[in-house]
């Protein structure tokens, strides 16, 4: 193909201005490709929250909402569920274990969770991977308190550190449990979930730090020291959510009737799955959005190589008749600079992938331990590749333009040298 | 691009005479030209009217006239970059209006080299590049030179010579280093590139200073004889016209002149 060699070393001989489009390509591509690999990473992160739990129970909700408070520690439940309630559901003899969950206290600004150790025995995310202690133990005393990984950094806590627990989400001093501090035993590996920002005690250690509490502040003269307390049956009345793991799969909806039709209290069982793509979809428009505006940056990009060879056409106008003379069809002038566009298009495609790769590789690390967003570097997959055959078409389709006009005015022109 | 085979071309339109060098050579003219009208656009008015014309093989012709008088047209014209819209254009036995865009395009790149008045060359060719550059649109004229040096670049190498450019050094320059003389003599080089039969120059040498416009003309003679193409020659100045075997004057040939404002004078 002796006019695309042509057309390279047109191009290698304006090498400035076409570095300069080159780029503008290469940096949309790998923006696009980046924003796709990124949001199918994080959807993929999202759905990873939680796995292993067959069912969530709460009060009558939303199934949304329960997501969001129970799993993502994100607002508050309407109503509590009863220990009996809890009792009965544990019960089931379809039910192979549960997880009780009690929220509502905080330190200083991350959720406090009371549970039982059975929670860092069931819990799993990303698949099957188990919680896994970074350092110390899971709680064993009452005043026990097991950190995840962003809490210990963030505050720069250690094992031994005495921590102190706040009434509620909002970290206002006169509701803070003073007198019962707790002990940090364990700081949990990071997972990139909400785990990571929550602080987890006991579901005994609740009950004992609101002894002596009513309607959310200490009453006068029934307050009892953290020793005390130790004394008291801690067997909470209520509890905020419980995890629910089955036998068998296939019980899923026997079990999630068995608790919304419970006649009790009003319940509500979801399946995690299902819930967490559901609010993936509410969020997710955002995400689309993000990538509809990374196709725009392509657009522009593509725009600017238009300009460029647009502009190089004027100029360009005595080499076309120098090549007319010598044998070259209006065709060959047309491939001439359609190859110009396609050259700078795939290499700025390339260029681009190779780019992202790059970038991944280098801040793979970096976003696992900051985000919790592991971010596999395989092989493009097919919705990636679709885009970049996308791309490239479109390179192809704006540089026919300029193409275009060039065979128009070769054919115009002649013999002529026009300047 | 595929690569175009010469005898494809041929076979795909029968009625095409294949121009030959021996044979009917002798009798066959290098133009033919009858009745012939032309005009660029459908509206725009008639620039060339030529009632009879020939030129022989391996004649050197000047062709003078005003600017605008039609020279470029008629050159362009002969390399098929237009056809006329009346009469004959037969160049090489080869009547050109019967032939349709792409196929003028092959004829031109396989019998006619073509030298413009500047600007001749390709900036982003190397000098070789730009001597060898119609092989790559003819293979006619690749084999051409292949048998006369082996290489295309012993063949451009050669005719550089011949055009005193043979200097190492300046072969590897970048053409737009080179004065306009030297370009000048590189363009004359690829239009003698595969010994084509007709050579075109349209005002070669109109940016060249007296002396080297005689030299120029010189070497271009000694490389029309060698090869024996027919030299079409166009330009301003008259003190050229002794060194050639015929002059044509477009202000007599044009007939498109004789009518009011044609011409724009000078
Ligand atoms: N590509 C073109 N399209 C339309 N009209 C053209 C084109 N080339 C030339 N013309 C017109 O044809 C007429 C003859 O022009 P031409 O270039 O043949 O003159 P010329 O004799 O070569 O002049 P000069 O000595 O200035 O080069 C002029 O009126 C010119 O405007
Ligand atoms: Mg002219």
């Amino acid at each position: 193909m002796p006019i695309l060699s042509l057309a390279w070393k047109s191009l290698l001989n304006r090498r400035g201005t076409a570095l300069l489009t080159l780029i503008a390509i290469a940096l949309s591509v790998t923006l696009l490709i980046g924003v796709e690999r990124l949001r199918n990473e994080a959807r993929a992160s999202f759905a990873n929250t939680i796995s292993g739990t067959d069912l969530i129970v709460g009060a009558r909700s939303g199934a949304v909402q329960l997501l969001l408070y129970s799993v993502f520690r994100i607002g508050n439940p309407t109503n509590n569920l009863s220990w009996d309630s809890y009792q009965d559901i544990a019960a089931h003899p379809r039910v192979a274990w549960t997880v009780p969950l009690s929220l509502g206290d905080s330190h200083r600004g991350y959720r406090v969770l009371g549970t039982t150790p059975a929670y860092f025995e069931h819990y799993r995310y990303a698949g099957d991977r188990h919680l896994a202690l970074a350092a110390g133990t899971r709680f064993s005393d009452l005043y026990d308190a097991v950190l995840g990984a962003e809490v210990a950094e963030a505050l720069g806590y250690g094992l031994g550190t005495s921590i102190v627990i706040a009434h509620g989400a909002a970290d206002v001093s006169f509701a803070r449990h003073q007198d019962k501090p707790f002990q940090v035993v364990g700081i949990l590996a990071r997972t990139g979930t909400p785990v990571d920002r929550t602080v987890h005690v006991s579901l005994e250690a609740i009950e004992a730090i609101h002894a002596g509490w009513e309607g959310g502040a200490p009453v006068p003269g029934l307050s009892l020291s953290a020793e005390q307390a130790r004394a008291l049956d801690l067997t909470p009345e209520a509890i905020t959510a419980v995890l629910v793991g089955l036998k068998s799969r296939i019980a899923t909806f026997q079990v999630q009737r068995f608790v919304n039709d419970y006649r009790a209290e009003p319940l509500t069982a979801i399946l995690p799955g299902v819930a967490l793509s559901e609010l993936w979809g509410l969020i997710g428009i955002a995400e689309n959005a993000l990538l509809v505006v990374s196709g725009f940056v392509v657009v522009v990009g593509l725009f600017g190589m238009l300009t460029a060879i647009l502009t190089s056409l004027n100029e360009r106008r005595r080499e076309m008749a120098v090549l007319r003379s010598v044998g070259a069809r209006p065709g060959h002038v047309f491939a001439l600079i359609m190859g110009e566009a396609g050259f700078l298009t795939l290499l700025g495609a390339a260029l681009g992938i190779a780019l992202l790769y790059g970038l991944l590789l280098g801040a793979q690390p970096l976003i696992e331990t900051r985000l919790g967003l592991f971010i596999a570097v395989g092989a493009p997959s097919g919705h990636e590749l679709a885009l970049l055959a996308a791309v490239i078409l479109a390179g192809f389709l704006v540089g026919s333009i300029p193409g275009w006009r060039a065979y128009r005015l070769s054919l115009a022109d002649g013999l002529s040298l026009r300047l | 691009m595929p690569e175009r085979m010469t005898e494809g071309l041929s076979e795909a339109m029968p009625e095409a005479v294949e121009p030959t060098r021996e044979g009917t050579a002798g009798t066959q003219a290098a133009v033919r030209i009858q009745d012939l009208a032309f005009r660029w656009q459908a509206r725009a008015p008639v620039v060339l009217i030529i009632d009879d014309l020939t030129i022989a093989r391996g004649e050197r012709v000047f062709i003078e006239g005003p600017s605008g008088s039609g020279k470029s047209t008629l050159l362009g014209l002969l390399a098929g970059v237009a056809v006329p819209q009346q009469g004959d254009l037969v160049v090489l036995g080869q009547p050109l209006q019967r032939l349709g865009g792409v196929q003028r395009d092959h004829f031109r790149a396989d019998h006619i080299g073509y030298i413009f008045q500047m600007f001749n060359l390709i900036p982003y060719l190397s000098v070789v590049e730009n001597v060898t550059l119609p092989c790559r649109f003819s293979r006619l004229r690749r084999e051409r030179a292949l048998a006369r040096s082996g290489t295309l670049e012993q063949e451009a190498l050669r005719l550089l010579g011949h055009l005193d450019l043979a200097d190492p050094a300046l072969v590897g320059r970048a053409v737009t280093t080179l004065s306009v003389g030297q370009q000048q003599r590189v363009a004359a080089a690829r239009a003698l590139m595969g010994s084509p039969e007709v050579l075109i120059a349209d005002e070669p040498t109109s940016a060249l200073d007296a002396d080297r416009r005689e030299a120029f003309i010189r070497l271009l003679f000694d490389e029309c004889r060698a090869a024996g193409s027919t030299l079409i020659f166009v330009s301003h100045d008259a003190s050229l016209e002794g060194l050639f075997d015929r002059t044509l004057r477009l202000a007599g040939l044009n007939r498109a002149l004789d009518g009011a404002g044609a011409g724009e004078g000078e």
